[in-house]
């Protein structure tokens, strides 16, 4: 019983690996997974996660212009926005004298109404509720992605990840201890601006998996469960990009056999890691009491 | 030529003065002694001369070649969040980043480098902990030891013994006596007047009226440091 039921299970994903739009979603789910959780260890540690969650809103605003406009990509206007849009939380934020977090808050928000309001205004589609739930949580448009979207991702992942070799001590240095860092020479800020750059592609690549409402889980969740076992940077990073690819490619999987929707089943394989993880740490008594 | 030199240089914040007429100049191979009450502006000043804020007047100038990556700088209790995943040698290493240009890793030479300042400091059995584990003294060491592989020239120590009980205290002075007899020239904040005639060889006093003492005997002789020195009100 149990045997056949686990043949049947193989030949279903047997059967929709041969599609080549599910193939296409894997590759790109899995490159998007491991770009955020990559940069997830910065933004965790260098109190940023309310900067991921801010971008969000912004993106997804800047995703309902770009659909009301018909643009051919609409990366094209999505991207730059949230590039701009980055760079400025990040100035925000650093800034003792506005209480950085009250405005990115009411910018994230407003992007949020204006958004909400623009697509219902001039609906590009004739269902706007269904436009609106695929933006927000990415329901089925991992399964509908187009070859330059996956090849922008695919550019875009390889962009990141040689940045994120590139410059892995000094984003260390920068992210344990900026004064130092400048103390001694070297440039943070360019680091910060690039860093802030890099957050905002990763983030806009992945809206496509798994909506903007829940972007932030996938940058963030790996890097905390990382974080609850392992207690040196490196290890940190590289746990976490391993966690997230598997989690990832598990609620993908699920998704795919339970016919449930893509983003929130990896957000929760993700909380489910996390669980697993805080369990671990607390057993072998490196996690926090 | 100098080291590092300041010419009435003032600093503050916002528009507020916290400190001013600053006149001074340190030479290589000194042992600078900064010291004042708390708030006086003895951090502020340092931040100044590290360039991490710019002066509101005045003129903070290096000298004899002095580069900014050829500084090491140990801050005044670095507030590392409470989950921060980095273990010892991480940290140590981090402080060659600033003569790295843009190679993006460590080449062996700075590896022995970070074992042998490690060994001296004797952190090198620590060096897979995880930093934020270690005891107030361990972890000052390690920070001492990344502002050393930051630099062979200029030391800059913000209170480098809050915190920590006599024994490694005084262990902690004595390794950066030897550093100095070593060459590298040393600018120290503390409130320990007693530590700052022992060991430095020129003395700042920071207050609204900052005044800078040539020699340690200099100062003794002064009627500031007679009361600072002598008096119940000294050591703090
Ligand atoms: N970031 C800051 N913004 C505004 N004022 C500050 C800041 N840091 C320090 N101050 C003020 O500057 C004065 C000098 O501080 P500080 O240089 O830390 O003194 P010290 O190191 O001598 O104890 C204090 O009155 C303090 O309140
Ligand atoms: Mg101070």
């Amino acid at each position: 019983m149990n045997i056949l039921m686990e043949s049947d299970v193989m030949a279903t994903l047997a059967r929709y690996f041969e599609l080549d739009f599910v193939k296409r979603a894997f590759v790109v789910g899995i490159l998007i997974a491991f770009c955020a959780s990559l940069l997830g260890v910065t933004l965790v540690l260098k109190r940023f996660s309310y900067i991921g969650d801010g971008l969000s809103h912004v993106a997804f605003a800047a995703m309902c212009v770009a659909m009301i406009s018909s643009l051919s990509n609409n990366m094209l206007l999505i991207l730059p926005v949230t590039i701009v849009a980055a760079i400025l939380m990040l100035k925000t934020g650093q800034n003792a004298k506005i209480n950085g977090d009250a405005a990115i808050a009411m910018i994230s928000v407003g992007s949020l109404a204006v958004g909400y309001l623009l697509i219902n205004k001039f609906p590009p589609s004739t269902n706007v509720a269904t436009d609106v739930c695929t933006t927000l949580f990415g329901s089925t448009s991992i399964l509908t992605l187009s070859d330059s979207d996956v090849l922008i991702c695919v550019i875009m992942s390889v962009v990141v990840v040689i940045f994120y070799i590139f410059y892995y001590n000094k984003v260390f240095a920068v992210t344990f201890d900026e004064n130092f860092a400048r103390a001694t020479g070297i440039k943070a800020s360019v680091y910060n601006t690039s860093l802030a750059v890099i957050i905002a592609i990763i983030i806009v690549l992945a809206m496509n998996l798994v909506g903007s409402l829940l972007v932030s889980a996938l940058v963030i969740f790996p890097a905390l469960s990382a974080m609850r076992v392992f207690k040196n940077f490196k290890s940190v990073v590289i746990c976490s990009a391993l966690l997230s690819v598997i989690c990832a490619t598990t609620g993908m999987l699920i998704s795919i056999l339970n016919d449930t929707p893509v983003g929130s089943t990896i957000v929760i394989v993700d909380m489910c890691a996390f669980l697993l993880f805080s369990i671990a740490g607390f057993v072998t008594g490196r996690g926090r009491a | 030529m100098s080291l590092l030199k300041c010419e009435n240089v003032s600093m503050g914040y916002e528009g507020k003065v916290v400190v001013e007429g600053l006149d001074f100049q340190v030479n290589s191979g000194d042992y600078l002694c900064i010291v004042g009450e708390n708030g006086s502006g003895k951090s502020t000043l340092m931040k100044g001369l590290l360039g991490l804020r710019v002066p509101m007047s005045g003129k903070i100038e290096t000298g004899d070649g002095l580069k900014h990556t050829e500084i090491g700088y140990l801050p005044q209790q670095t507030v590392v969040q409470k989950d921060f995943p980095a273990s010892v040698r991480e940290i140590v290493m981090s402080g060659f980043l600033n003569n790295m240009g843009i190679r993006p890793f460590y080449n062996k030479e700075e590896k022995k480098k970070a074992q042998e300042i490690m060994s001296k400091l004797s952190i090198d059995n620590l060096a897979k902990r995880c930093y934020r584990d270690l005891s107030g003294g361990q972890q000052q060491r390690v920070l001492l030891a990344r502002a050393l592989c930051a630099t062979k020239k200029m030391l800059l120590l913000d209170e480098p013994v809050a915190g920590l009980d006599p024994v490694v205290t005084s262990e902690m002075y004595d390794l950066i006596e030897s550093l100095n007899k070593e060459g590298i020239t040393i600018i120290m904040i503390s409130h320990d007047i007693h530590a700052a005639l022992k060991y430095a060889t020129k003395i700042l006093y920071v207050s609204d009226k900052p005044v800078f003492y040539d020699s340690k005997e200099a100062y003794l002789e002064s009627e500031k440091g007679k009361l600072f020195a002598y008096g119940e009100g000294g050591a703090k």
